[in-house]
């Protein structure tokens, strides 16, 4: 590998990433086997649930992109530890483009979003909105998507291993250069695309509904998702006693901050779509939240607001617990399952918005043993699509050291707080 | 008229033209028992906080308690107004509508914390102090530029003036003053 030649210290991943991935796969194939059980004793259950498994781990793809293209703009030793686990995860987005082709057959088979349902055709609401939700030009658009977001990972990828290869200063700081001029246009195109995407994907679940902050609200949920998972993979890493040294506390302090902060954000537009929703109380919109706060879905609302932001945001305010890599892992841990759970509480009840077509019977949820397996599948498909893409992002990150050695911050970044040792 | 249990000088200050250095002797001087020290430098440096001694850092819970007040103050502020005091219907809604009192709370939290910051801050420093004796040591005016001080009180049980000067030499000093009251 050209990155040995450049400098005498190699940061390979040890081989606990390899073995970890294997277990990953292994997982994902009897999680795959369950959700196919599963599809089989309710169909219909089952698209919804798929849909948060995707969901949640192409934003681990693609909030890690954004954070990267952060700290190209921004700097920070906190960044230059966590880059490579960043682009090792934002070059799974392959994977991800693959596992939508099931959605795209849901799509042809008129099983997901009831805009494609020839029934629906006649609606009022839906003949206005056909110009922009119809079959192909949705297809078209997550191609382009896809397209936009693999061009970022592919470049913000490609410059970081040239920078491990490079000697001459000049040649660093040029490299340095092109990836902060490709980070602004970037983060700009991050912002349009997911906001897009959050609309097609999510949104469009329920084509009479519409909120202008659900990209938003989307975007700082994967950027919530991509750090989070960053965290667990370091804490990881910094078993291995090669690396003890490089993930510090003062580093895993910064990225409690950064959690604190995501949580917070992402507290804020949830809380401002409902707020907003809320005062308005009007028809067309306040039925997505009564679907969501009543019944037993009022349950999983107050888990998310009490698990998700309330008991992440008090344990966070600690010092102490951030600076410690096991402690801060918990809640990182914690953050991930809620993600989780507050896509399923997004997700999920969509199909309470279809009356027309025997509305949530006709959806999978009729009562009984179905009832169970399509909610259990919810967080099954999680772990499939996981186990796909742990795999393959444990063989992304053992293909290249684990630290971008050709970064002018590393020396910063890997220098001991108190000048010791 | 001077107390008769009053040393004679306020301490002994040493002058380092380097951070690590300075670092270095405060951890010398606290290895070597001395309690009352202190350190100066012109820009934060997180290893010489730690090396003056561990300290009980009370501003984060004056911090959490201010925010808590402001918490449960904002919040029943606008209970007061808008159950009690002016009751007014609002599309129907009930008098108390705790979605639309968040945003306030939350401003009302932040202000509480961020006051109880500062004024924390301030009085847990003894600031404003409008006298301090290491002003009168004239290479100190440097401490906001390029130098770094350190100075152990009269006050520590292990002062000595000669041997705790010439301990000071010995870690490497630039110059070492005596600090008059």
């Amino acid at each position: 590998m050209s990155a040995e030649a450049a400098t005498e210290t190699t940061y390979n991943a040890p081989s606990s990433v390899g073995q970890l991935g294997g277990r990953a796969l292994v997982a994902g194939i009897i999680a795959l086997v369950l959700c196919v059980v599963g599809a089989f004793v309710n169909p219909a259950g089952f698209w919804r649930a798929y849909l948060v498994g995707y969901v949640f781990w192409t934003g681990v793809s693609v909030g890690s992109l954004a954070i990267i293209m952060l700290h190209h703009l921004s700097g920070g030793g906190w960044g230059v530890v966590i880059r490579r686990p960043l682009e090792a995860a934002a070059r799974t987005l392959p994977v991800m483009a693959i596992l939508f082709l099931p959605i795209a057959f849901a799509i042809f088979t008129h099983r997901l979003y009831p805009w494609t349902l020839p029934e629906e055709q006649d609606v009022e609401i839906i003949k206005h909105k056909a110009l922009y939700l119809n079959i192909p030009f949705f297809l078209a658009r997550t191609v382009f998507y896809f397209a936009m977001w693999y061009m970022l990972s592919y470049f913000l990828s490609k410059w970081s291993l040239q920078q491990d290869a490079t000697v001459d200063p000049r040649e660093r700081r040029s490299l340095k250069d092109k990836l902060q001029n490709l980070s602004g246009p970037g983060i700009l195109l991050f912002g349009l695309t997911v906001t897009f995407a959050a609309v097609d994907w999510v949104m469009s679940l329920e084509p009479e509904w519409f909120s202008t902050i659900y990209g938003l609200l989307i975007m700082v949920g994967w950027g919530l998702t991509a750090l989070a998972f960053a965290i667990v993979t370091t804490v990881i890493l910094s078993r291995d006693e090669r690396l003890e040294h490089v993930y510090q506390p003062r580093h895993f302090h910064d990225h409690g901050k950064l959690l604190l902060a995501f949580v917070m954000l992402w507290a804020y537009f949830s809380f401002s779509q409902f707020l907003i929703i809320w005062s308005g109380n009007l028809p067309e919109e306040i039925p997505w939240y009564m679907r969501r706060l009543f019944g037993g879905w009022g349950y999983v609302a107050v888990a998310i607001v009490v698990l998700h932001f309330a008991l992440p945001f008090v344990l966070l305010l600690s010092r102490e617990r951030k600076r410690r890599a096991r402690a801060l892992v918990i809640v990182a841990l914690l953050v991930l399952v809620m993600r989780v759970v507050d896509l399923f509480w997004t997700i999920a009840p969509s199909v309470l918005a279809m009356p027309r077509h025997g509305g949530a019977e006709a959806a999978g949820y009729g009562g009984g043993m179905a009832d169970v397996v399509a909610y259990a599948l919810n967080f099954i498909t999680p772990i499939a699509i996981g186990g796909f893409w742990l795999w393959w992002y444990a063989r992304e990150l053992a293909s290249r050291p684990l630290l971008p050695l050709g970064d002018e911050g590393l020396e910063n970044a890997l220098e001991q707080a108190d000048g010791h040792h | 008229m001077r107390k008769p249990t009053r040393p004679a000088i306020y301490g002994v200050m040493a002058e380092f033209d380097n951070p690590t250095d300075v670092v270095a002797a405060t951890r010398r001087a606290y290895e070597d028992g001395y309690r009352r020290i202190d350190a100066y430098s012109p820009y934060p440096i997180e290893a010489l906080s730690e090396a003056v001694g561990p300290h009980k850092e009370r501003l984060p819970l004056i911090v959490l308690i201010g925010g808590i007040i402001g918490l449960i103050g904002g919040y029943a502020m606008q209970y007061y107004v808008a159950v009690w005091n002016y009751p007014l219907n609002v599309g129907g809604k009930p008098l108390h509508s705790w979605p639309a009192f968040i945003p306030i709370t939350f401003e009302t939290t932040v202000l509480g914390a961020a006051m109880a910051a500062i004024f924390g801050m301030l009085a847990l420093n003894g600031l404003p102090e409008p006298y301090h004796p290491v002003f009168n040591v004239p290479n100190f005016a440097l401490a906001s530029r390029d130098r770094f001080f350190l100075v152990i009180e009269a006050r520590d049980p292990k002062f000595d003036r000669d041997a705790t000067t010439g301990f000071l030499r010995s870690l490497g000093a630039q110059e070492v003053a005596d600090v008059e009251h």
